[in-house]
């Protein structure tokens, strides 16, 4: 496949300019959107309101009373040009580790009401048909790819905080699940989900199309403020980050929640530096080096 | 002082102008959904744009005020009563201490909005009071009024203007079950094969019920997708695409179905393909129509669509003087 060298501009009405980096995701693709929305945000141009790196695009929302659309492409472009031609791509960020309870029953109870209609196999669960349209053994095996390879946060939207993730695995090595034929009306919060090559989580109970899979032990939203790693922001994941999954059983996921509920909860974490090349050369052999930096604390 | 809340009405919150900034993150701009018609409230009652008002849909709240207070209700018509007495929209009332407002049945459009002196003050949320239910934060708890709530009012404020008794019909807003809604195409639109873009761009739409601060969907003839084969990561059916930002009033269109605006709650992302957006200067008749108005989308330019913001703004300038 040819590789694209410039992204597509175009507008999303007079107050947002849409940057497609590249149809299909990749991480580079990724990587070269958010270095554009970092790159820009330093620039810190009047006029710009906000800018929203995706999984493979990104969207500035501006006000076109303060700056001209056809200035801010300019410059948009001008950024996208040294971004490509830039030598150096790394990314200071930190890796997390987020403690799932997969295939738990309050997941289960909730798919099992999204079945006819909803779902493409009916019968068994979510994980069930993952593995099975993935070519795996069972359920368990699936899970296991889930959370032994790390993940980066390629974008976060959809409702409040919400990530998506996106494997850090080579494309072959890559898992991909169809979102549900229609979207459910309910999702519990903090349900693993996952839809065509991204995983996330439910910040918040909603309506969600993604595949559910099991359910996160801690808070990734939390509007009070309550716990320690939200002392800045009520919004616990950026993009870039990287997240590693550790797979708990009930007793753990309890004691977690004790933690929570006591306000002493926090998330293990550790700065690190990605770096695109290295990750893209030898994802196996990088991975590990990621998930070392989770060792020492 | 407060208003205390004996009927909630069937979906009322507190809004502003929004929430701006935090998009990136997936917390909608939120703010009224109609803001001319709350900032033409705001202005009856001597506030500044930027004061707080109460958004109801369909059926407002009942309720009291304990204190002397001067309000005004601007946006879709309906009947208005204090202490049962029939008072006009579109102008300024003086309420005393005890007196009771309550609404009658809408008459057109489905949002209207009270404006008090001094502003509804529950506290900011990131730099807004707008209501956002889903990430539960902004307004009274995050949520839509209820029964026995008694939501503070803001001390008085000076905004340095003459005060204005009663909205010039002129600049009162039009309810039409009939619309034109100028958009930009863009985004994914090459996505549409051109029969597709022509069923957008020239077939009548009609606003389904299935309408909220998120969105609004409407019924018709459908689009068509050209055949493509679908990116990696996109998902199979050709109204996806890589999960990414929307823009505020894009028009996605899950299956080639139903077109649906996403409005000022809206999610902030995802996988349907975007194939226009309503230019800024129509959100706000977007967020006029009631279910069953026949909407056609009209295509505009850049240039178009910073004309018609220009125009509005000419018209807010003239009104705030």
């Amino acid at each position: 496949m040819m590789q694209q060298t410039e992204a597509r501009y175009t507008w999303g009405g007079d107050e947002f300019l849409f940057v497609e980096i590249a149809e299909g995701m990749s991480l580079e693709a990724n990587f070269i959107s958010n270095s554009i929305a970092n790159a820009l945000e330093a620039k810190g141009l009047p006029g710009i309101i906000d800018i929203c790196p995706a999984n493979a695009s990104l969207l500035v929302r501006f006000d076109p009373d303060v700056l001209n659309f056809a200035e801010l492409e300019r410059a948009v472009r001008g950024l996208e040009s040294e971004v490509r031609a830039s030598t150096e791509k790394v990314l200071e960020t930190r890796i997390i580790e987020i403690p799932v309870w997969y295939n738990d029953p309050y997941t289960n109870e909730t798919l099992s009401r999204f079945r006819e209609g909803y779902h493409q196999r009916p019968e068994g669960n979510d994980l069930d048909y993952a593995a099975e349209v993935n070519g795996l053994a069972d359920a368990e095996e699936f899970i296991k790819r889930h959370h032994e390879s790390p993940w980066l946060v390629s974008m976060v939207g959809f409702v409040a905080g919400l990530p998506f993730l996106y494997q850090l695995v080579d494309r072959e090595q890559q898992l991909q699940v169809p979102k549900y034929l229609s979207p459910r009306t309910d999702t519990p919060p903090l349900t693993v989900g996952y839809g065509g090559c991204f995983s996330c989580i439910y910040s918040v109970r909603g309506a969600g199309g993604y595949q559910m899979f099991g359910v996160a032990a801690a808070p990734i939203f939390d509007p009070a403020q309550e716990l320690d790693d939200f002392s800045d922001f009520m919004i616990f994941f950026k993009p870039g980050d990287i997240v590693k999954f550790k797979p708990i059983d009930e007793a753990e996921y309890k004691r977690i929640r004790a933690k929570v509920d006591a306000g002493t909860f926090r998330y293990r974490q550790a700065p690190i530096t990605f770096e695109l090349g290295a990750a893209l050369a030898d994802p196996d052999g990088y991975k590990l080096s990621l998930l070392e930096a989770l060792n020492d604390i | 002082m407060t208003f205390d809340i004996l009927e909630p009405g069937l979906s009322t919150t507190v809004q502003d102008r929004g929430r701006i900034g935090y998009y990136r993150f997936g917390l909608p701009q939120g703010g009224s959904m109609d803001q001319y018609s709350a900032t033409l409230a705001n202005r009856l009652v001597g506030n500044t744009v930027a004061e707080a008002v109460l958004e109801c849909t369909y059926i407002g709240p009942k309720l009291v005020t304990n204190a002397d207070a001067v309000v005004a209700i601007a946006g879709a018509p309906v009947d208005v009563f204090v202490n049962g007495e029939l008072v006009p929209e579109y102008e300024r009332i003086a309420l005393k201490a005890g007196d009771e407002l309550k609404f009658g049945v809408i008459k057109g459009g489905t949002k209207y909005f009270i404006a008090v002196h001094g502003g509804i003050d529950v506290p900011e949320v990131l730099g807004s009071r707008s209501t956002y239910p889903i990430g539960a934060i902004g307004g009274v708890e995050g949520r839509a009024l209820s029964a026995g709530d008694r939501v503070p009012v803001g001390a008085s404020i000076d905004n340095g203007l003459p005060t204005l008794e009663c909205i010039k019909d002129e600049d009162r807003p039009v309810y039409s079950k009939d619309v034109n809604v100028r958009v930009m195409l863009g985004l994914y639109d090459h996505n549409l094969s051109e029969k597709g873009l022509d069923s957008l761009l020239n077939s009548e739409w009609v606003l389904t019920p299935v309408a909220d601060r998120m969105g609004l969907r409407y019924s018709g003839p459908g689009v068509e997708w050209k055949d493509r084969e679908q990116p990696f990561g996109a998902g199979q059916d050709p109204s996806n695409i890589v999960d990414a930002g929307y823009a505020v009033g894009s028009i996605q269109i899950p299956g080639g179905t139903q077109p649906i605006i996403l409005h000022r709650d809206a999610v902030s992302g995802g996988g349907y393909a975007m194939v226009a957006t309503v230019i800024s200067a129509d959100m706000d008749l977007v967020a006029r129509c009631a279910p069953g108005t026949k909407t056609r989308f009209v295509a505009v330019t850049m240039e178009q669509a910073l004309a018609a913001r220009h125009e509005n703004t000419v018209r807010a300038a003239r009104i705030w003087s």
